[in-house]
C-alpha cells in the first residue's frame, strides 16, 4: 500500500526521488515527513517505518529503483565530499597535510619473521655453505637439461625450445617415458647442474620442476599464463646467443632467498652486456613472473625495452631437500592452502 | 661465541639498556647474560650449521652456542641427549664423529671426544654410568669409557647392528637396554650387559595381499613406560607396537597415518598415545590402545626432524626443516603456544622436563654490573619512559629485535643473489 502510493508507474520518479530518498534516510522523522508530504501533494506518499530497508521490498522492479536512487545519492555525496576536500587542500596550499597513501595488499603485508636481514651472519653463513655454494663460488658453471612430461604436445615442445634459447648452455631432450629417478644419476654423470621438467596437462604446460643436480633442492611450481613468442604483441626479434643479465625482484624471506638463488644458478655468471638482454624473475604476492627483454638506453635515464622470448607465471608448491623424490623425500616447505592461505595479506616468498 | 638474540622483543627495559650500552660505549660482556641464563632455557636445539640453540620461552629469547665461535657445517648436530647429573649437561653428537659436552650451568662447551668408527652420522647417543653409547649409520654401536685417556685404546664394547640404522634409543627405565632400527634393518633390542646377541629381534609382518614382501624402514623408536613394549614409526607411514613379553615377534598393533614417511615420534604424558610427524610437516596423535587417529596439529611447513613432549605438561616441541621451533599444546585446547624462527635448519631438539617453567627465580647479578646499569639507565629512564609508553603498543605488534623495526619501514626492494 505504501509503496503503491510512493511510486507511480515511473512517470513521477524524478519528482518524488529526492523526497523519497530523504524519507528513507531519515527514518526517525518518517512519520512527520509522511504527514507533511501527504499534506503537500495530492498523492499519498509512503511513510516508512523505522528499521525499514530497501531489501525488504518484495517487488524486484521497485526494489531495484529504490536501490538505484540510493546509489545515485551516495555518488553525489561522495563527489561533494571530494570537491570539498580538494578545495580545502588548495586553500591550505603548502600547509596541507600530505595525501594519505592508499592501502594496497602489498602495503598491508603481514610482516614475515623469516625476512632476511642483510647483516645477519647466521643466514649469511647458511647461504654461503648451502647447495648453491659451488655455483656462487664460481667453481661450477651451469649446464641445464630441459625436458617435459611424457608425450608432450606442440605448445610444450615449443616452450621448451624457446626456453633453451633463453637459458644459455641448456639442452632439450625428449622424455621417452623415463623415470626421473633414473634420469637424474645419468645427468649427474654427464655434469649437468640443473634439471627442468615442464609438466603438461591437456596440451598446455602447467607445471615446472626445477631440480638442482648434485644433491640440491627440488622446487615444484605451478605454471600459468604461458605466452609463446608468436603470441606476444610488439615483440622484438629472436634472442641472440649472448648471455643475459638477471633481475630477481622481491625475494625477501628465507624461502624467497632459496628460490631466488635457484633461479640465479640457472644462468652463467658473466652477463654479456653487448647483448643487452635481461631475464627478470619478479616476485609479487607469491607469484613469480618471468619475462625476457632486450633493452636499449636512449639517453642517461630513458630506456626502451622490447619483450622477446616466452613469458610465464610461476607459483611455488613445494621445495624439497634433495633431488627429485616426491614420495620419500624430505620437504623444506610445502604449500598447504588451508593453513597458509587464510590471510590475504600474508605471503611466504 | 656467537651471540644473536632472535625471536620476539626482549622486555623494553632490557632493550633500553642495550641501546644505552651501545651509545655510551660500555663494553659489558653480552654473552655473560645468555650464558648465565642458559640453565633456564626450555628447549635446546641442534642445527645443520653446527650451532646449538637454547630457547627460553618465558623470556622469548634464543641464544646460539658454538664450540669454535663460528658456525661450521662439518659440525652439523645430528643427535642430542642429556648428560649425567639431571639436566645440567648436554651431549651433542656432530657430523664429524665427535661428541661435545655442553654445560647448561655455565653456558659453554666443556670438552669433546672423538668417537670414530663406521660411516655416516650418529643415529643415537646415550649415556649410562659414565659411559657413552654411540651408534652410526653403518651399524657400528660402540660403548666408550669416560676418561679421555681411554679413547685412544678404543671402545669398551662394539656391536654390529646391521647397516642402514635410522635410530638408536635407550630405555629410560633400564639404561643398559638399547633398541635399534633402520632401513631394511628390523627392530632389535640389545642388552649391553648381556650377550652379543639381541634380546628381542622383531619379525617382519606377513606378505601383503599381493603376496609381496612388506619393506621395512624403522625411522623412530620409543620405549613405552610401565611395560616392555616398544613403538616404532616407519618410512612407509606405519606405526607399530611390539611386545617382547608376548610370544609373537610380529607387531602387536599396526596403525597407518598419511602417505608420507614418518620421521619423528614422541610419547604423550598419558602414555596411551604417540605423536608422529612426517616429511610434509603433518603432526598426528595416534592412540595406541585402539590404533586410531586422535587428532592432528597444524602449522609446520617442512619435514619434522625433532619432536618431544614434556613429561607432565601437555606441551609438544617440534622442529624441522622449515627453520621454526613450535611448541603446541596437545589438549584443552589443542593449538599452537609458541613459535620461534631460528634461521638454520633444525635437526634435533631436547625439551627440558622441569616443572617450574613459570616461576623462574631472578638471577643475582654481579654487584659491579648493577650500579653501572642503574646509574646510566635511571638518568635517561625518566625521559625515555614517556616516549616508550607511547610507542609500546606499536612495538608489541612487530616482533623481532630493534633492527627489524627499522627494517619494517623500508619497502621490500630487489635483492641480489
Amino acid at each position: 500500500m505504501e509503496e503503491a502510493g510512493d511510486k507511480s508507474g515511473g512517470s513521477r520518479k524524478k519528482g518524488l526521488k529526492r523526497k523519497a530518498a530523504t524519507e528513507e534516510l531519515q527514518e526517525a522523522a518518517v512519520v512527520e515527513d509522511g504527514a507533511t508530504e501527504s499534506g503537500v501533494q495530492p498523492r499519498k506518499v509512503a511513510a516508512f517505518p523505522p528499521g525499514f530497508s530497501t531489501s525488504e521490498i518484495k517487488n524486484k522492479q521497485r526494489r531495484h529503483l529504490m536501490f538505484t536512487r540510493w546509489k545515485q545519492q551516495q555518488r553525489k555525496e561522495k563527489l561533494a565530499a571530494k570537491k570539498k576536500l580538494k578545495k580545502e587542500r588548495e586553500a591550505l596550499g603548502d600547509k596541507a597535510p600530505p595525501k594519505p597513501i592508499p592501502k594496497t595488499i602489498d602495503n598491508q603485508r603481514v610482516y614475515d619473521e623469516t625476512t632476511v636481514d642483510p647483516n645477519d651472519e647466521e643466514v649469511a653463513y647458511d647461504e654461503a655453505t648451502d647447495e648453491f655454494a659451488s655455483y656462487f663460488n664460481r667453481q661450477t658453471s651451469p649446464k641445464i637439461l630441459i625436458t617435459t612430461s611424457d608425450r608432450p604436445h606442440g605448445r610444450t615442445v615449443r616452450l621448451c625450445e624457446q626456453l633453451s634459447t633463453v637459458i644459455p648452455n641448456s639442452h632439450v631432450y625428449y622424455r621417452r617415458g623415463l623415470a626421473l629417478k633414473k634420469i637424474i644419476p645419468q645427468c649427474i654423470a654427464r655434469d649437468f647442474t640443473d634439471l627442468i621438467v615442464i609438466n603438461e596437462d591437456r596440451k598446455t604446460p602447467n607445471g615446472l620442476i626445477l631440480s638442482h643436480l648434485p644433491s640440491g633442492p627440488t622446487a615444484h611450481f605451478k605454471m600459468s599464463s604461458v605466452r609463446l613468442r608468436k603470441e606476444m604483441k610488439r615483440r622484438g626479434k629472436d634472442p641472440t646467443e649472448h648471455i643475459p643479465e638477471i633481475i630477481l625482484n622481491n625475494f625477501t624471506t628465507r624461502l624467497g632467498h632459496s628460490i631466488g638463488r635457484m633461479f640465479a644458478s640457472l644462468f652463467p655468471h658473466n652477463p654479456q652486456f653487448i647483448g643487452r638482454q635481461v631475464a627478470t624473475f619478479h616476485n609479487q604476492r607469491d607469484y613469480i613472473f618471468f619475462r625476457f627483454h632486450r633493452y636499449i638506453f636512449k639517453s642517461e635515464k630513458k630506456v626502451g625495452i622490447q619483450e622477446l622470448g616466452p613469458r610465464f607465471t610461476l607459483k611455488l608448491r613445494s621445495l624439497q631437500k634433495g633431488t627429485f623424490d616426491s614420495k620419500y623425500g624430505e620437504y623444506e616447505w610445502v604449500h598447504k592452502p588451508r593453513e597458509m592461505d587464510t590471510s590475504r595479506r600474508k605471503f611466504h616468498l | 661465541m656467537v651471540q644473536i638474540s632472535v625471536g620476539p622483543d626482549p622486555p623494553l627495559r632490557a632493550r633500553v639498556t642495550q641501546t644505552l650500552r651501545r651509545k655510551c660505549g660500555c663494553r659489558l660482556p653480552d654473552f655473560g647474560m645468555a650464558a648465565a641464563g642458559a640453565r633456564w632455557n626450555h628447549v635446546w636445539i641442534g642445527t645443520e650449521t653446527g650451532i646449538l640453540k637454547g630457547v627460553n620461552l618465558q623470556r622469548k629469547q634464543a641464544a646460539n652456542f658454538t664450540a669454535a665461535g663460528q658456525p661450521r657445517r662439518e659440525e652439523a648436530v645430528s643427535t642430542l641427549c642429556w648428560g649425567a647429573g639431571g639436566e645440567t649437561q648436554i651431549l651433542v653428537g656432530c657430523a664429524d664423529w665427535t661428541v661435545r659436552h655442553f654445560s647448561t650451568e655455565e653456558g659453554r662447551f666443556q670438552g669433546q671426544r672423538h668417537c670414530p668408527g663406521g660411516e655416516g652420522t650418529f643415529r643415537g647417543l646415550a649415556q649410562v654410568d659414565g659411559t657413552l653409547i654411540t651408534c652410526v649409520d653403518s651399524g657400528i654401536l660402540r660403548v666408550w669409557g669416560d676418561n679421555d685417556k681411554e679413547t685412544s685404546s678404543g671402545p669398551l664394547l662394539e656391536l654390529r647392528v646391521g647397516p642402514g640404522v635410522c635410530r638408536m634409543r635407550q630405555d629410560p627405565v633400564h639404561p643398559h637396554v638399547v633398541a635399534t632400527g633402520g632401513k631394511e634393518n628390523a627392530l632389535k633390542v640389545w642388552d649391553l650387559q648381556g650377550s652379543e646377541e639381541p634380546v628381542f629381534r622383531a619379525k617382519n609382518v606377513r606378505n601383503d595381499w599381493l603376496d609381496l614382501r612388506v619393506p621395512i624402514w624403522d625411522q623412530d623408536i620409543q620405549f613405552l613406560p610401565e611395560s616392555q613394549k616398544l613403538v616404532t614409526c616407519t618410512g612407509y607411514h606405519q606405526v607399530r607396537v611390539y611386545d617382547p613379553a608376548s610370544p609373537q615377534r610380529r607387531p602387536v598393533l599396526e596403525a597407518t597415518y598419511g602417505e608420507y614417511p614418518l620421521t619423528a615420534m614422541t610419547l604423550t604424558p598419558g602414555g596411551n598415545s604417540v605423536i608422529v610427524g612426517n616429511t610434509h610437516g603433518q603432526l598426528a596423535e595416534i592412540d595406541l590402545r585402539q590404533g586410531r587417529l586422535l587428532g592432528c596439529l597444524k602449522g609446520l611447513a617442512g619435514s619434522v626432524r625433532g619432536l618431544q613432549c614434556h613429561p607432565s605438561k601437555p606441551l609438544l616441541a617440534s622442529c624441522g626443516l622449515d627453520r621454526i621451533l613450535r611448541v603446541h599444546r596437545i589438549r584443552n585446547p589443542r593449538g599452537l603456544e609458541h613459535k620461534v624462527y631460528l634461521k638454520s635448519q633444525l635437526n634435533c631438539l631436547l625439551l627440558s622436563g622441569r616443572d617450574n617453567w613459570e616461576d623462574e627465580p631472578q638471577e643475582p647479578q654481579d654487584p659491579s654490573k648493577v650500579p653501572l646499569e642503574d646509574t646510566e639507565a635511571d638518568e635517561l629512564w625518566a625521559s625515555l619512559e614517556a616516549a616508550a609508553k607511547r610507542k609500546l603498543p606499536d612495538l608489541e605488534r612487530t616482533p623481532g629485535a630493534l633492527q627489524t623495526r627499522k627494517r619494517n619501514k623500508k619497502r621490500p626492494g630487489s635483492t641480489s643473489p
